[in-house]
């Protein structure tokens, strides 16, 4: 191929004097994960409280909830993102915006980003939560109010236990997604691992080594979090369960 | 408080949907189609009983959903020119006159000399969201093509059809009408991710809007713009899915 | 420095012994005539050389000198036409672009230095800058030793970002880079607070400020980091082309026309906003005129 390759590059000095390219690299793998799993965990709780307003009683809730939904659905994550870096502290009263803008580097744009990622990834686990607790048999709900527990209890004792096993294997795409979607807060600054990879490119012109080695950390994140998961899943699986079957979700 | 400029809008919007919106649309309609094809076929390839052709197709799709679409994005962009190039001109050395002399017409003199072909910024993110997206569909219609029954086939054989023509007489219309929620669905995910473009520079909708943003000083009333009109575009398309999806559930 | 000028002058010889023989043709002149278009990257934002005007058209003197080059490559190949495609590129792609064949020549505010020439070639340099950095007026950062621990804006890919992350390095001074897209972003990071100063070639930064919603804000540094001689790549390696677009530059350079161009961008009105940046003719840049050369190393332009 027309391309002078150079694989060593990686353990060449990169020009911030902090070392080696490979360091620049893992300082971006290091960010991708930070961004990925403080949203990752937002979003879940986030998530699960949508979801499970979706299903209660109540009208206004369950709109409440929907509206969310569809609001955090519907616009392009890099649109989001913008609003949360670009648009938002404009808007924040108490000088708050002026303080968010002020934060440096990598916070600036590390607390939009998170904030941006828990919001969108939170819609789409409220999502599978709610089809979570829809594909339980009504009986269980009516057995626990039967039983005297009052709604909270219901969900919090009876449903909601159910509901995690049931989907674990969705969150887990939903989890590997995220990390997947924090490479687009490069485009707020963020040097995360593609930015990472994007940045060693620009001082060294070395744009396949640099992408390769990004696509290979990657796949290697991916492999871990199926291998834990997998593990997790046979753990906590529901003997007998339809949600057991989880052969096409694996894959993700 | 921020001084709001709304003319701003006005003023370009011819630019943001004439320039801006038609390429999206035309990007995701070409994604779309080549995206179903390829993933329709790669979907045959995977539930193949021959390892031949579904380990590298299995291969192909859980990598690439393993990856951010920012970085297939990169590596297209960036490394394709090169890899054609390469492809393309090792081609040529083993193929007879009349087929070479077809590849040079068709790529161009590039092929000769075995030096980077010029791919375009848009024929280039056409191929990262067909290669891209095509990973996604092949879920789809795989589990749209495991919806049909297995006796179809077998009655469909019995008749005297070979594999093709089983397939597209029998088995894949149905698997289609099974899948067209999920399918369209993907396709609205789709035209939100196509907003990635943004980031090689290309006029997209949010490209052109964030080019009079900057130039304009204007971020604030453009990115809010933009997102409430990706909001109303896409949730006026899952509404359009959803009244679909119940007219088919009727029809079964 | 006789291996720094033997691209231009080798380039130079070939170009008046032998008109290149129309059937040799090899590299991208081949590939304009095979194709009968040339794609030419532009910039978005780097005022007054190439960036979007008020009508969303592409801009600028550096865009200007480019055509030039295309009529120069017509004239060479004997064409009528060559489509002319334009293609946005950013600091940070301009050379993969350039070297993978997305882009035939880019017309920017590219600095011509020596390690970009073992990426790619350059025309003769038609443009001489110096980077500098913008704070806002009542800033107390001053020179480059101030910016300690603050958050600074420099736009990816450009020799600022590299000069700024080696002295950050060299220097522990701690400064919080962070990185733009382009030098709109860069600079608006500075209007909004984001960034206490942004850190760019000086007439760029002239070109933001100028067209800012309001220019009197802003200072710029008295202290300057480097001299940046921007000139227009093309792929390595490609010497019939190389020798058409320096023949493009020097016919330019020699008939005077070039200060033509350079009053009309430098010391008129330009759009968006019809402001005149009034950028004189210095020394420096005359003699860059007089004397076309593509090196890249700043001690011949002193």
């Amino acid at each position: 191929m027309n391309y002078n390759w150079h694989w060593l590059i990686f353990w060449e000095a990169s020009p911030d004097g902090q070392g080696t390219y490979l360091d620049t690299l893992l300082n971006g793998l290091q960010w991708t994960l930070v961004t990925a799993l403080s949203a990752a965990i937002a979003a879940f709780v986030l998530g699960s409280i949508i979801g499970v307003m979706r299903t209660l009683p109540s009208r206004t809730l369950s709109r409440i909830s929907m509206a969310y939904i569809e609001l955090f659905r519907n616009v392009p994550l890099l649109v989001q993102m913008f609003l949360w870096y670009f648009v938002l502290p404009e808007f924040l009263p108490w000088g708050l915006g002026e303080d968010m803008k002020r934060l440096l580097p990598p916070w600036g744009s590390l607390v939009p980003a998170v904030l941006c990622l828990s919001f969108f990834t939170s819609a789409r686990v409220a999502e599978q939560v709610r089809a979570g607790i829809d594909s339980l048999s009504k009986g269980q709900k009516l057995a626990g109010l039967a039983l005297g527990l009052n709604l909270r209890q219901t969900y919090q004792y009876v449903l909601l236990p159910l509901v995690y096993r049931i989907i674990l294997p969705t969150l887990t795409s939903e989890l590997m997604n995220v990390i997947k979607n924090s490479s687009v807060a490069l485009t707020i600054g963020l040097i995360e691992l593609t930015a990472a990879a994007h940045a060693m490119q620009e001082f060294s012109f070395q744009v396949f080594e640099a992408f390769t080695a990004a696509t290979l950390i990657y796949i290697i994140i991916n492999i871990v979090v199926v291998i834990v998961m997998r593990f997790l899943e046979k753990r906590v699986a529901v003997p007998g369960f339809i949600g057991t079957k989880r052969e096409a979700v694996i894959t993700s | 408080m921020y001084d709001f400029d709304f003319d701003v809008i006005w003023r370009s919007l011819g630019y943001l949907f004439r320039d801006g919106m038609t390429f999206t649309l035309m990007l995701t309609t070409c994604a779309m189609v080549g995206g179903i094809i390829l993933g329709t076929l790669l979907a045959m390839m995977r539930l193949s009983s021959y390892r031949f052709f579904s380990a590298p197709a299995g291969l192909y799709v859980n990598m690439t959903r393993a990856i951010p679409l920012l970085l297939v994005i990169f590596w297209c962009y960036f490394l394709l020119p090169y890899i054609c190039g390469y492809v393309f001109h090792e081609l040529y050395k083993i193929s007879p006159k009349p087929i070479g002399d077809l590849l040079i017409r068709i790529f161009g003199y590039q092929v000769q000399d075995g030096t980077p072909l010029r791919i375009g910024a848009f024929t280039s993110s056409v191929i990262t969201f067909i290669l891209f997206q095509a990973a996604y569909y092949c879920e789809i219609m795989r589990a749209g093509i495991q919806s049909v029954s297995q006796g179809q086939m077998g009655a469909s054989y019995a008749l005297g059809l070979n594999y093709w023509q089983t397939m597209f007489h029998i088995i894949l219309p149905q698997a289609f009408r099974n899948m067209l929620p999920v399918l369209l669905t993907q396709t609205i995910i789709l035209f939100q991710d196509t907003s990635l473009v943004y980031v090689l520079s290309i006029t997209d909708f949010l490209g052109a809007a964030s080019k009079v943003a900057q130039r304009d000083g204007r971020l604030v009333e453009m990115y809010v713009f933009v997102a409430l009109i990706y909001f109303v575009i896409c949730l006026f398309l899952s509404y359009l899915v959803r009244c679909l999806q119940s007219r088919i559930a009727i029809i079964r | 420095m006789y291996k720094l000028f033997f691209p231009l002058s080798v380039a130079l010889v070939l170009g008046l012994a032998a008109p290149v023989a129309a059937q040799e043709l090899t590299g991208t002149l081949k590939k304009i005539k095979d194709t009968g278009t040339i794609t030419i990257g532009h910039r978005e934002s780097s005022i007054p050389l190439s960036y979007y005007d008020d009508k969303q058209q592409v801009v600028g003197y550096a865009m200007d000198l480019c055509m030039k080059v295309v009529d120069e490559v017509k004239e060479e190949l004997k064409l009528p036409e060559i489509k002319v495609v334009l293609n946005p590129v950013t600091s940070a792609t301009r050379i993969p672009l350039i070297a993978n064949g997305t882009v035939d020549i880019e017309c920017g505010s590219t600095t011509n230095n020596l390690e970009r020439q073992k990426q790619a070639w350059f025309s003769p340099t038609y443009f001489v800058s110096a980077i500098r950095f913008v704070t806002k007026k009542g800033s107390t950062i001053k020179n480059f030793q101030d910016m300690k621990g603050k958050a600074v804006s420099t736009t990816a890919g450009t020799t600022s970002m590299k000069m700024m992350t080696e002295l950050n390095g060299k220097e522990k001074l701690g400064i919080n880079l962070i990185s733009a897209k382009d030098h709109a972003e860069g600079f608006l990071l500075v209007e909004s607070g984001r960034a206490e100063a942004f850190v760019m070639d000086d007439i760029l930064i002239y070109g933001l400020m100028a067209n800012s919603k309001a220019p009197d804000n802003y200072v710029l540094s008295s202290e300057a980091l480097s001299l940046e001689p921007y000139a227009a790549i093309i792929r390595k390696d490609d010497k019939s082309f190389k020798v058409v677009v320096d023949r493009a530059f020097k016919k330019l350079y020699a008939s005077g026309e070039v200060e033509t161009l350079f009053k009309k961008w430098f010391q008129s009105p330009v759009p968006p906003r019809g402001v005149n940046l009034n950028v004189p003719l210095s020394d420096l840049q005359k003699k860059v005129f007089a004397h076309p050369t593509d090196s890249g190393d700043p001690k011949d332009y002193e």
